[in-house]
């Protein structure tokens, strides 16, 4: 009847095996997830890091007469298929502003064209064998470098791939982050307040939250669907404006910051309320002074999270308009703008070569600001964090 | 001392490999044999020189105040303490004249003959039937689906539930009432011809009716098994138990005969708990 | 910019007459106390009290004014409104003042006013929900409207073409045809690549995490998982058009398939990808809230790590864990930058992934960025797609809510 332990280790072999098959076949599983995100960043990075260097060439600039009318007239023929047109054309206006600059000269480097910053770095491009001998010489005589891309930071859009920078979405993004913010923050707190510290639990209560639970759950696409036919056609807000995009981005923020603040505010313990009703606060009053200070660290961390997720929203925008082509940093929140996810998307779209890496490179600045945000809430939270 | 039991206890050496009489009766084989065990959590000694020898086909009551090392001690041998990572083990676990904590030991070998029963019913989130079926189907005691069948209706009457639930086999283990949980994973733990079957506290959660059944369940289950039961209550104990060893700050203060020690107790403490002094 | 103007010397008024109402309010209050009177509440406190009564009416009248007057569609009148509110503004300034006696509960006026301020806060969640349902049940009306709602759910061919035609005055529209059954037939395939690829490496990575891993571990992998959800969608969508697609179509040639460039794999894949941290986290919060005692229950039956895991703890989590997929899946049907930046925009009725397809998602976003006037029946279609979308995922929402809760109850597990 009973089994020695021999017999039935005998039999469990098999059985252990199957067993420690399981533990690595879920150790692999979380590797190859961890190994997905590997990949990427190291394809994003192989990508987008070239981004931030652009070639320049050494070039003779003669302002002379004709240059006045035709830009080209103040380069050396055969370095006009090299240098970018962006610099060939400011020539002219140059000079309109400057008239006592005429028929001087001076030295400068200047952008290169994107097709040789392509060629350099390796890419596909589209220059001929004799124009890449032309520009390998230059290399060797020092004539053409690579040097640091301040234009991507320092420019806006531009259909000219190596004069196209991220500037304007940059700031387009921080004024769409303030109107989202400034909705979002005080109605998701003030909600959150309500439902945890004055709400009866009635029937309505329930039906706002289950509302709220399933608004965080709902495509973004359809956050765009509400601004358009809300916000743009029947209130009149400016498409492609900031306002629009903050707004709606903010109703699509407004569930985190609610579940995040109501998680912080039941964390603060209910002798702390008791302890402030027994010196004879109002309900009002223990929330102010006592409640809400003590949850600013857990609602700021909740708000920095909803805000980094409202950042790399895309398809809301895109849909209330925000991929308009901004060539300029915006002027106020109901001039058209765009924001870093949407000019990512539009560059995506560009089928030049050297585009790819800006969308690369664009794609670094975003995720480094995200990650930024996201430590910080990390750090935020650990420095903070009170056990009761 | 007294002449025929020999009376272990953590201070005194205990006479190691002497048979223990009852009666002048035959010798009880011995089903563990346990010499200088100590164990920590962390650095925290929860057991302390502990020498006991626990007998087959009988009833030992483990008794004694809250923390006390009872539970901790029962669950050395069948090794559950393995699943907390702080415990630290010294000392000789024997079954079957082999080392249980050996490395060359299968803990999953040693469970499949130690069965045991928590403090609270922990039914499977499976069906009746199921709960019961499993562990035998993987362990393949049963071949055939008759076979399993029969298997099942035995360990359920074993454990006096096939009448409560022989119609709804098919029904979720959860939805029985708390004592026919218990019983159901008394019937569990049968289901797999185990030597022995390490109970837990078995009863505490349980109330006065169905600790009744189960303490009747026990009485009739020691000719099969061998059961070591761990009590918070000393009547259950004096109800049940054949022998009795009494727990006191992770040390066995004494261990006798259930009837000498309830009547006789040989020990101060034992004496002073029992009467309900403390505890 | 007139109405900025106006705007502008409009706030500047009512601050001045908040101020006002402060100052006055308070300096009543303490000259009543000063002269002995025992009072209800604090001098702060009336004053806040008038300082609420002078601008809250104020603004909620010149808020609902304009809402009504949009309402109806005619112009505001922005001088005559703002002067209203102005004058509404000065009259609870005079009203409150009045109020300023001591036997008045300053502060329980203004504690209800505060909670009323709340309350409607917290109705904006629900503004929300109502907003997007009227603003999308409106539109798609319109849609049904032009094209019958039984082609538009059975007819397999999407072809919005010649609708900006008619919107245009040339043709009549009569070719364009908006059968969603492809769109719908892409979006489920995408999804469903996407779960094979999430669901297995969610849950195994959160059985590992949950039962296997040591603590330190568990401590890094958990937030590095995190960051897959982190990455915005637009970045993912690049990913799988310019890395996944191209590999995916040098695997299939490799063995002699010919795969699109916009295939369905790659952005089902990376989709799946995508997707991993929402299953993974919310499993192993599941899973770590199965009671202890189920698994020593099974392994003091002699059963191995891996029997217990398997026939005993995924079992007892099943239900959050189908909760989770089933959230994950909602996320996968709406997600839209990948599937817009990476599958295809022909409507392609097929079984075969390595060929293009469209989804739901990518034709919303197709029909409203183009140049069509709002009222032509391609633009309202979204609409259309956007309502069928929104009534599967709220299905898939309360679904997954409803199983969650109903684990938690059986389980008692607070953290969920």
């Amino acid at each position: 009847m009973s089994h020695t332990f021999d017999e039935i280790s005998q039999q469990l072999k098999r059985r252990h095996r199957k067993s420690s098959r399981l533990k690595w076949i879920t150790m692999g599983s979380l590797g190859l997830a961890g190994l997905f995100l590997v990949l990427f960043f190291a394809d994003m990075l192989t990508k987008g890091l070239p981004a931030f260097q652009q070639a320049y060439v050494q070039t003779e600039i003669s302002y002379n007469e004709e240059a006045e009318t035709d830009g080209r007239q103040a380069f050396d023929e055969e370095l006009l298929p090299i240098i970018s047109r962006t610099v060939v054309r400011v020539i002219p206006m140059e000079l309109r502003n400057n008239p006592d600059m005429i028929g001087t000269s001076e030295e400068q480097w200047v952008l290169a064209n994107s097709e040789v910053d392509q060629y350099l770095k390796g890419h596909r491009n589209s220059l001929s064998a004799e124009e890449q001998a032309a520009i390998d010489e230059r290399v060797e005589a020092g004539q053409v470098d690579m040097r640091f891309n301040t234009t991507f930071f320092t420019n806006g859009d531009s259909k000219i791939a190596e004069n196209a920078g991220i500037l304007a979405a940059v700031v387009g993004t921080v004024m769409t982050m303030i109107v989202t913010l400034a909705i979002a923050f005080p109605i998701g707190v003030m909600t959150a307040v309500y439902l945890e510290e004055f709400a009866p639990d009635n029937r309505f209560t329930q039906i706002i939250e289950i509302n709220i639970n399933n608004l965080a759950a709902i495509p973004s696409i359809l956050f765009g669907l509400l601004g358009l036919a809300i916000f743009i056609n029947f209130f009149g807000v400016p498409r492609s404006s900031p306002l629009a995009g903050g707004m709606t981005l903010a109703l699509m923020t407004l569930p985190v910051i609610i579940i995040s603040t109501r998680t912080a505010l039941r964390s603060v313990p209910d002798s702390i309320r008791h302890a402030a009703f027994g010196v004879g606060c109002s309900r009002w009053q223990v929330v102010r002074d006592h409640v809400l200070p003590l949850a600013m660290p857990g609602i700021m961390t909740g708000s920095i999270i909803g805000l980094a997720q409202a950042m790399g929203e895309t398809a809301p925008l895109i849909i209330v308009g925000m991929v308009a082509f901004i060539p300029d940093v915006g002027a106020s929140f109901t001039n058209a703008a765009t924001v870093m996810p949407a000019q990512i998307f539009t560059w995506s779209g560009e089928p030049e070569q050297a585009f790819v890496e800006k969308t690369a490179g664009g794609i670094l600045v975003l995720l480094t600001i995200l990650i930024s945000l996201n430590a910080f809430a990390v750090v935020l939270r650990k420095k903070f964090e009170r056990r009761w | 001392m007294n002449s025929h039991a020999t009376v272990m206890n953590g201070q005194q050496t205990p006479a190691v490999g002497q048979p223990y009489t009852r009666n002048n009766a035959a010798c009880h084989d011995v089903s563990f044999r346990v010499r200088d065990l100590n164990l920590w959590y962390g650095k925290n000694q929860a057991l302390s020189g502990l020498n006991i020898d626990l007998f087959q086909k009988n009833v030992t009551a483990l008794i004694g105040p809250s923390g006390c090392g009872k539970s901790t001690f029962l669950r050395c041998l069948n090794r559950m303490n393995d699943l907390i990572p702080s415990v630290r083990l010294e000392g000789l676990v024997e079954m079957d004249g082999r080392d249980v904590n050996a490395s060359k030991m299968d803990e999953v070998a040693l469970r499949r003959r130690v069965g045991m029963v928590f403090q609270k019913p922990n039914p499977f989130p499976k069906s009746i039937y199921e709960n019961i079926a499993y562990a035998p189907r993987m362990h393949d005691l049963v071949s055939r689906k008759a076979e399993q069948d029969e298997l099942v209706e035995k360990a359920l009457r074993d454990a006096g539930l096939w009448n409560e639930v022989k119609d709804k086999l098919q029904e979720p283990g959860t939805s029985l009432s708390g004592g026919q949980q218990q019983r159901l994973c008394i019937a569990r733990a049968i289901a797999v011809q185990p030597d022995v079957i390490l109970m837990d506290e078995p009863t505490s959660a349980l109330d006065p009716i169905s600790t009744a059944t189960i303490e009747d369940l026990m009485d009739k289950l020691k000719d099969q098994f061998t059961i070591i039961t761990v009590t918070h209550n000393m009547q259950q104990a004096a109800r049940v138990a054949d022998y009795t060893a009494f727990f006191h700050l992770g040390e066995i203060i004494e261990y006798n005969d259930t009837k000498v020690m309830f009547s006789t107790p040989a020990q101060k403490k034992t004496e002073d708990y029992i009467s309900g002094r403390y505890g | 910019m007139q109405t900025n103007q106006l705007l502008l010397i409009f706030c500047g008024a009512l601050l001045l007459l908040g101020l006002l109402a402060f100052f006055a309010g308070r300096s009543k209050a303490t000259r009543l106390r000063s002269a002995g009177t025992a009072m209800f509440a604090q001098p702060d406190q009336y004053a806040w009290f008038t300082v609420l009564s002078t601008a809250g009416p104020a603004i909620l009248v010149g808020a609902v004014g304009a809402f009504i007057l949009l309402l109806l569609g005619a112009d505001i009148p922005t001088l005559y409104l703002l002067a209203a509110s102005l004058v509404v503004a000065a009259i609870g300034l005079v009203v409150s003042l009045n109020q300023v006696r001591p036997d008045f509960h300053a502060r329980q006026a203004i504690e209800r006013v505060i909670r009323k301020i709340l309350a409607g806060a917290a109705l904006i969640s629900i503004f929300t929900t109502f907003g997007i349902l009227f603003s999308i049940i409106s539109e798609a009306l319109r849609f049904f409207q032009m094209h019958s709602f039984w082609d538009f759910i059975t007819g397999t061919t999407w072809n919005p073409g010649a609708s900006f035609l008619a919107s245009a005055g040339r043709g009549d529209g009569s070719g364009a045809e908006f059968g969603s059954v492809p769109l719908f037939a892409g979006t489920f395939m995408i999804t469903a690549i996407a779960m094979l690829v999430a669901v297995p490496i969610g849950l195994l990575s959160a059985i590992y995490m949950s039962e296997y891993a040591p603590r330190s571990v568990r401590t890094v992998a958990k937030p590095v998982l995190e960051v897959l959800a982190g990455i915005p969608t637009v970045v993912y969508g690049f990913f799988a058009a310019i890395t996944v697609a191209p590999i995916i179509v040098n695997i299939a040639g490799f063995f002699g398939l010919d795969a699109s460039y916009n295939n369905a794999l790659a952005p089902g894949i990376v989709m799946g990808i995508m997707i991993i941290p929402f299953i993974s986290s919310l499993s192993d919060d599941v899973i770590n809230s199965v009671p202890d005692s189920m698994r020593q229950g099974s392994l003091a039956l002699g059963m191995t790590k891996g029997e217990t895991i398997r026939d005993v703890v995924v079992p007892a989590a099943l239900p959050g864990i189908i909760s989770a997929s089933l959230l994950g899946m909602s996320r996968a049907l709406g997600e839209t930058m990948i599937v817009v930046m990476a599958a295809g925009m022909r409507p392609n009725l097929t079984a075969n992934p390595l060929e293009d397809m469209t989804t739901v998602t990518v034709r919303i976003v197709a029909a409203l960025t183009g140049d069509q006037e709002f009222a032509s029946a391609e633009t309202l279609s979204a609409f259309a797609l956007g309502l069928v979308l929104f009534i599967v995922t709220l299905a898939l929402n309360l679904v997954s809510v409803l199983m969650i809760r109903r684990f938690r109850e059986k389980y008692r597990a607070n953290n969920l």
